[in-house]
C-alpha cells in the first residue's frame, strides 16, 4: 500500500485513507471469523463424513461438468464477440454479462420457466427426448454454467481483442485456413486467458447456491453441492458448516493465486 | 506470369482505384506517400482486403472478381507477405515460425524443420536464436525471421511492406541481396527508401491519394514521377562507395567527404536539389566538387532537372532562371558540388 513514493500520495483527505482501511478489515473480517471457528483438530473427521463426501463428489462432479459446458459454448461465443460484426454489440455483450450481476435465485427461476417441464423450450425437450432437466444432475451442471459462462466469456473476448486478428492475418499468408488458424495461431496466442477464464468459470460454478436450489433442488448425492451442504449444515452441525467453508475459502484462494499475474495489478 | 490489378479496394472514407496495374516479374517498388494507398494494394494482393469493383489476376487465375462472385482466400492465394510490424507468432519458437507455412502446406515437422532452418542461415538469423521465442529478439533479426517465414512456403508473389525500416545496418545488405534473388517470380516492394528503388526494383509504381499517378522502369518514372512527392523521392540521388571514416570514395573514382563516420560499402544518398552548379571551379567551402557533363535538361514549369554524367552519375534540380542563366545545355561542361551536410549515409 505504500508503494508509491511520489509526493501526491500524501495529498489525500486522511479521513479517505481511514475508510478505506476500514473496507479493507470489513473484507478480511469474515474470514478471521471462520478461521477463529475453525475445528482444526476435528477437521479431518468432519471432512470425511459420509454427507460431506456426498456432496464434495457432487460438487466436482457439477462444477467440471459446467465448466466443460463454458468452454464448449463460451469459446465460440466470445469469437463471435470479438470477431464478428454484430449488429447490435452492447446488447450482445449486456446479455453476456447478464447472469453476472442477477440474483443467483432470479437466474434460477428463470431457468425454471425456460427448461422446466413446463418451460418455454424445457416442455419440447420432455415431449422429443424425454429429457427433464429440473432437479437432476444435468440440471445443477445447467445452473452452474449458466451463472459461470460470463466470466470465461468475458475474459477470453478481452484478449482476443486484445490480440487483435493481425496475426490471424498473417497465418493466412501463410497457407493456414480458418481452421488451421484457429487451432494454431488464434487460440495459443489467448492461452493465459483461456487459462485464466475456465479457473474463473470453474471457481464461479463450484460456489453456485441459489440457482441451483431453485432450478436443480437439494437432493443429495445428486444435486446437493458443497455449498448447499453448508447451508444445511449450519443449522445441524454448525463446526462441520465452518470446515466445509474452509475448503471452498481455500479453493478460492488458490484461483486467485494462480490468477494473481493477471488479476493483481503490482 | 503478370498480377494484374483492375479495380477499387474501399476502405474507410477512402478508397484506392487503380485501372489495368499489370505488374511484371521480378522486383516492382510501390512508393508514394503515407496514405497513398501502397499498403492497401499490397492487401489486397495478398487477399486481405477485398476488391469492392473490378478485377484481380495472379498468374493467369482470377483471384477476386465481386461482379463474378469470386473471391480466392488469402491462404489459397500462394501470396506471401513480410509484414511492416513483422507479426511473428509469440508462441512458436523462432524456428517453427520460420516452419509455419510448410507445416501448413503439409510437411511434418522435421522436413519443415530442416527446410526452415537453411532459410533463416540464408537471411542471417545465428542458429544461437532458433529456440528462442520472437520476443527475445531484436527488432532487426525479428525482421529477417519475417523474411524467411514468408519465402519458407515458396510464394509466387512476395509483397514486402517497408523491408528495410527496422533493420540494423548489417542486416540491410543481406536482405537487400536476399530479395534481389527472391525465389518468388513477383515481388513488390512497398517502400519510402531511395536506396531500395534504386539498387533492387525493375519497375516502380507511384500511387498518389489511392490512384496510380506514375509506372515503369525506374528511369521512366523518374522522369515523369506524376506528384510532387515522387518528383522529390524518385530525385534523390544514389551513389555507392567503400567508406573511410568520413570518406567515401565512389566507384567512379571521386572521394566525396560525409558528416558522419562509416565503414565499408555504403550509399551515400542526396537529393537533387542539394546539387548545386557552377560554369567555373567553385571557390569556398564546398569540398565536394567536380567536373561533370549535362546530358540532358528536363524543363518542368518553373523547375529544371540536369542529367549529369562523369565520375557520377546525377540529377540536379535548378531554377529555370538559373538553367538559362547557366546556358545549360547537353554536351556542356560544368562544375558541380555538394554540401557534406547534404549527404546521408546508408550502410
Amino acid at each position: 500500500m505504500s508503494a508509491s513514493t511520489g509526493v501526491g500520495a500524501g495529498r489525500m483527505p486522511a479521513a479517505v485513507t481511514w475508510v478505506g482501511f476500514a473496507a479493507l478489515g470489513l473484507l478480511v473480517l469474515p474470514v478471521v471469523g471462520l478461521l477463529q471457528r475453525a475445528p482444526w483438530s476435528a477437521l479431518p473427521s468432519i471432512l470425511g463424513e459420509s454427507e460431506v463426501l456426498e456432496a464434495l463428489r457432487v460438487s466436482l462432479i457439477v462444477s467440471l461438468a459446467a465448466t466443460a459446458v463454458c468452454l464448449v459454448l463460451g469459446l465460440p461465443l466470445a469469437l463471435v464477440l470479438a470477431r464478428r460484426r454484430l449488429r447490435f454489440p452492447r446488447m450482445a455483450r449486456a446479455v453476456v454479462m447478464l447472469p453476472m450481476v442477477l440474483p443467483p435465485v432470479v437466474a434460477g427461476t428463470a431457468l425454471l420457466f425456460a427448461l422446466g417441464r413446463r418451460g418455454l423450450v424445457g416442455q419440447w425437450l420432455e415431449a422429443w427426448f424425454g429429457v427433464s432437466l429440473p432437479f437432476t444432475v444435468a440440471g445443477a451442471v445447467v445452473a452452474a454454467a449458466f451463472v459461470a459462462l460470463p466470466f470465461f466469456v468475458v475474459t477470453v473476448e478481452a484478449a482476443l481483442r486484445q490480440a487483435g486478428d493481425d496475426l490471424d492475418e498473417a497465418a493466412a499468408t501463410l497457407g493456414a485456413g480458418a481452421w488451421a488458424t484457429l487451432v494454431h495461431v488464434t487460440l495459443p496466442t489467448i492461452r493465459p486467458a483461456l487459462a485464466a477464464g475456465t479457473a474463473l468459470a470453474w471457481a464461479r460454478a463450484l460456489g453456485e447456491f441459489g440457482a441451483t436450489l431453485t432450478f436443480a433442488g437439494n437432493f443429495p448425492g445428486r444435486t446437493r453441492t458443497l455449498p448447499l451442504e453448508t447451508y444445511l449444515a449450519l443449522e445441524r452441525n454448525p463446526e462441520a458448516a465452518v470446515a466445509i467453508s474452509l475448503v471452498l475459502m481455500a479453493v478460492a484462494l488458490a484461483v486467485l493465486i494462480t490468477l494473481r499475474d493477471r488479476w493483481m495489478p503490482r | 506470369m503478370t498480377v494484374s490489378f483492375d479495380g477499387r479496394v474501399a476502405r474507410e472514407g477512402w478508397a484506392l482505384q487503380a485501372d489495368g496495374l499489370d505488374i511484371d516479374e521480378g522486383v516492382t517498388a510501390v512508393i508514394g506517400a503515407n496514405g497513398a494507398g501502397k499498403t492497401t494494394l499490397g492487401r489486397a494482393v495478398a487477399g486481405l482486403d477485398r476488391l469492392q469493383a473490378g478485377r484481380l489476376v495472379i498468374a493467369g487465375s482470377v483471384a477476386d472478381d465481386p461482379a463474378a462472385g469470386v473471391f480466392v482466400p488469402a491462404h489459397r492465394r500462394r501470396v506471401g507477405m513480410v509484414f511492416q510490424d513483422h507479426r511473428l507468432f509469440g508462441h512458436l519458437r523462432v524456428i517453427d515460425n520460420a516452419a509455419f507455412g510448410l507445416r501448413r502446406a503439409g510437411a511434418n515437422r522435421t522436413d519443415a524443420r530442416r527446410q526452415a532452418a537453411a532459410l533463416l542461415e540464408r537471411v542471417g538469423v545465428d542458429s544461437s536464436a532458433w529456440s528462442r521465442r520472437p520476443a527475445a529478439l531484436s527488432g532487426g533479426q525479428r525482421q529477417r525471421v519475417a523474411v524467411a517465414r514468408a519465402l519458407a512456403p515458396q510464394p509466387d508473389v512476395l509483397i514486402v511492406d517497408e523491408p528495410l525500416a527496422s533493420v540494423d545496418s548489417a542486416g540491410r545488405t543481406r536482405l537487400r541481396s536476399l530479395l534481389a534473388e527472391s525465389p518468388a517470380r513477383h515481388v513488390i516492394l512497398i517502400t519510402h527508401d531511395p536506396v531500395d528503388v534504386a539498387t533492387l526494383a525493375h519497375t516502380v509504381v507511384v500511387l498518389d491519394d489511392g490512384t496510380v499517378v506514375s509506372r515503369g522502369s525506374t528511369a521512366a518514372v523518374a522522369a515523369a514521377p506524376g506528384c510532387e512527392w515522387a518528383g522529390r523521392f524518385l530525385g534523390a540521388n544514389v551513389v555507392a562507395g567503400q567508406a573511410r571514416g568520413t570518406e567515401v570514395a565512389t566507384e567512379g573514382g571521386l572521394v566525396l567527404t560525409v558528416a558522419e563516420e562509416a565503414a565499408g560499402p555504403v550509399y551515400v544518398t542526396f537529393g537533387a536539389q542539394a546539387v548545386t552548379l557552377h560554369r567555373d571551379r567553385p571557390a569556398g567551402s564546398a569540398r565536394n566538387a567536380w567536373q561533370a557533363e549535362v546530358q540532358r535538361v528536363d524543363i518542368d514549369g518553373e523547375r529544371a532537372r540536369i542529367h549529369l554524367t562523369g565520375p557520377l552519375e546525377v540529377r540536379a534540380d535548378v531554377t529555370r532562371r538559373s538553367a538559362d542563366e547557366l546556358r545549360l545545355h547537353p554536351g556542356l561542361g560544368v562544375w558541380a558540388s555538394l554540401k557534406a551536410t547534404e549527404l546521408s549515409v546508408v550502410t
